[in-house]
């Protein structure tokens, strides 16, 4: 260990400032990648379900025009 | 090996490789930049010339090279898409742009930082610090030409264009610093790993290069398998992967 | 191919784009006027003393240059996009290439060479001290070639745009700055007494390397933008 105590560890021999600014800088740049990262598989996930909801709308319609046309085919038979 | 390849230039089967890859990559990364850090942050003795300020490097070597080593990536991945038109390599552009740029600022930021109490300045008109400066534009410029069109893969060839035009900057941001007489003091490393700095520096050095190694490789892997997802999302295998099962009698 | 014919088909391409762009002859000139008044808005702003000026001067000539050169590159591909002569070209059995390299000529004779000719006056404006001139003008002479070449290659992304302006500076004007670097600093050795030589030599390699390869990334960026 470099440092005896923490109040050393922060102050860094005067040059704390500029370590820890450097550090969490850096810290706040990739943590902000990521964060976009995670956003952007979320909006996927949104967007998938958006998708897929409107399949099903589809798939639903044409399961009523089908029947729909079942019935009118069966009445006039 | 060709024959090996050529499944992964298709979408899904690129993705589930870089999903086995992901936790791996992470995973050392998260390890590796860590022990680098708390080591050289806590247990590294402080410089006889630069006192406890050169617990920079830590960070500020490792994106500085990352930086150049993501551009060098990036030219080579513009290339595939040139030559082969391959579509992973065209998504790969928009994974690896973002990443190679954040890594760019984190090299000035932290070098500016260092800057201040050494020179004296945040910024001096160096040779490395300029061509950094060079080079993080030449990755904002790409990123903006790949965004500027509505056809993604036009974008794409665009900036492989642009990206392999800028690749003549890597070789100057090299050699810049010989060209110019600066302030910036020598390389630290080089390359045969005959160092000024003692082993009880140099260790922890070695390590968080190492790390960010894999956090580069690990937010460009990140961030392509969005890429893929998002270009693929019209397939069932991509919606199933979001965990939205496709059934409408697929 | 033969180089016989080569030759005529590089001559015949910049011909006709000469013919093209002296019938718009303000598109020519508003480039080369809009140096001169930047070169005169200088000693306004800055104030009118020689040594602060001089010093100044090769800087401002040469950024005066660039941006000069960007706002002349829509003249490169524009029209030609846009009334279909660039899809005939592109899919032309004639090299690309080349025929990118006579545009490039072209635009280089209608911006880079008049630079070079109005360097004396907006030298003159700027106080630069005479030793500096003639170093100044082969700079731009072997530099400018360089500039017309890469607007070139940025032109031929952006042409489908449109709106290509700011994006165009964007993804330039980082390229630029070695270029900027080696002619300041060739002026500054030139004022200095000492020899400018191995500047100059430095940009003549330069732009022997970009007309090299420079056609060939226009001539991509072509096939990109026109697809």
């Amino acid at each position: 260990m470099a440092f005896d105590s923490w109040q050393e560890l922060i102050w860094m021999g005067g040059y704390g400032w500029y370590v820890w600014l450097a550090y969490g800088m850096t810290f706040l740049a990739i943590a902000l990648l990521t964060i976009h990262g995670l956003l952007t598989r979320k909006k996927l996930r949104q967007l998938a379900v958006k998708k897929q909801q409107q399949q099903q709308r589809i798939a639903r319609r044409k399961q009523q025009e089908r029947n729909r046309s079942k019935l009118a085919d069966d009445s006039t038979s | 090996m060709w024959k090996w390849l050529h499944p992964y230039a298709k979408g899904e089967a690129a993705y589930r490789l870089l999903g086995h890859w992901q936790p791996w990559l992470s995973g050392l990364a998260l390890i590796l930049v860590s022990v680098g850090v708390i080591w050289g942050l806590l247990y590294a003795p402080a410089d006889y010339q630069q006192g406890d300020s050169y617990r920079i490097i830590f960070i500020h070597v490792p994106s500085a090279m990352f930086a150049m080593g993501a551009y060098t990536g990036l030219a080579i991945t513009a290339f595939i898409v040139l030559v082969w038109q391959i579509r992973t390599a065209e998504w790969a552009i928009a994974a690896i742009a973002p990443v190679g740029a954040v890594l760019t600022f984190i090299s000035l930021f932290t070098g500016a930082v260092w800057g201040k109490p050494m020179w004296g300045t945040w910024w001096e008109w160096d040779a490395r610090l300029t061509s950094q400066l060079i080079l993080f534009f030449l990755y904002v410029g790409v990123l903006a030409l790949y965004y500027a069109f509505n056809d993604s893969r036009t974008g794409a060839k665009a900036a492989s264009i642009l990206a392999l035009v800028g690749v003549i900057n890597v070789p100057i941001i090299h050699f810049s610093v010989y060209w110019w007489n600066s302030l910036h003091q020598g390389a630290t490393i080089t390359r045969f790993g005959d160092t000024l700095m003692p082993s009880s520096m140099k260790m922890p050095l070695y390590i968080s290069i190492l790390g960010f190694m894999f956090l580069t490789a690990a937010l460009i892997v990140y961030r392509l398998r969005n890429e893929i997802l998002k270009q693929e999302l019209h397939r069932p295998w991509a919606m199933a992967q979001l965990g939205v099962e496709n059934d409408h009698g697929v | 191919m033969n180089n016989m014919s080569m030759w005529r088909l590089l001559t015949t391409v910049m011909r006709r784009d000469l013919a093209v762009a002296l019938r718009r002859r303000s598109d020519v000139v508003n480039p080369l006027l809009f140096v001169v008044i930047v070169v005169t808005l200088f000693p306004l702003a800055v104030g009118p003393g020689p040594d602060i000026l001089g010093r100044i001067a090769t800087g401002v000539i040469w950024v005066a240059a660039l941006l000069s050169s960007l706002l002349g590159s829509e003249r490169l591909f524009r029209d030609d996009f846009l009334d279909g002569t660039l899809e005939q070209l592109v899919l032309s059995p004639a090299p690309l290439p080349l025929l990118a390299f006579g545009k490039v000529g072209v635009h280089w004779l209608l911006s880079g060479l008049p630079l070079v000719v109005l360097a004396p006056l907006c030298a003159m404006l700027l106080k630069l001290p005479i030793a500096g001139w003639g170093t100044l003008m082969l700079t731009l002479l072997v530099g400018t070639p360089i500039l017309s070449a890469m607007t070139a290659i940025g032109a031929g992304l952006t042409v489908s745009l449109g709106r290509g302006g700011a994006l165009l500076s964007l993804l330039l004007l980082p390229l630029f700055i070695p270029l900027l670097i080696f002619a300041a600093a060739a002026v500054e050795n030139a004022l200095l007494g000492t020899s400018a030589i191995g500047q100059v030599l430095l940009l003549t390699g330069l732009m022997l390397l970009t007309l090299l390869l420079a056609p060939f990334a226009v001539a991509a960026a072509l096939r990109v933008s026109v697809n």
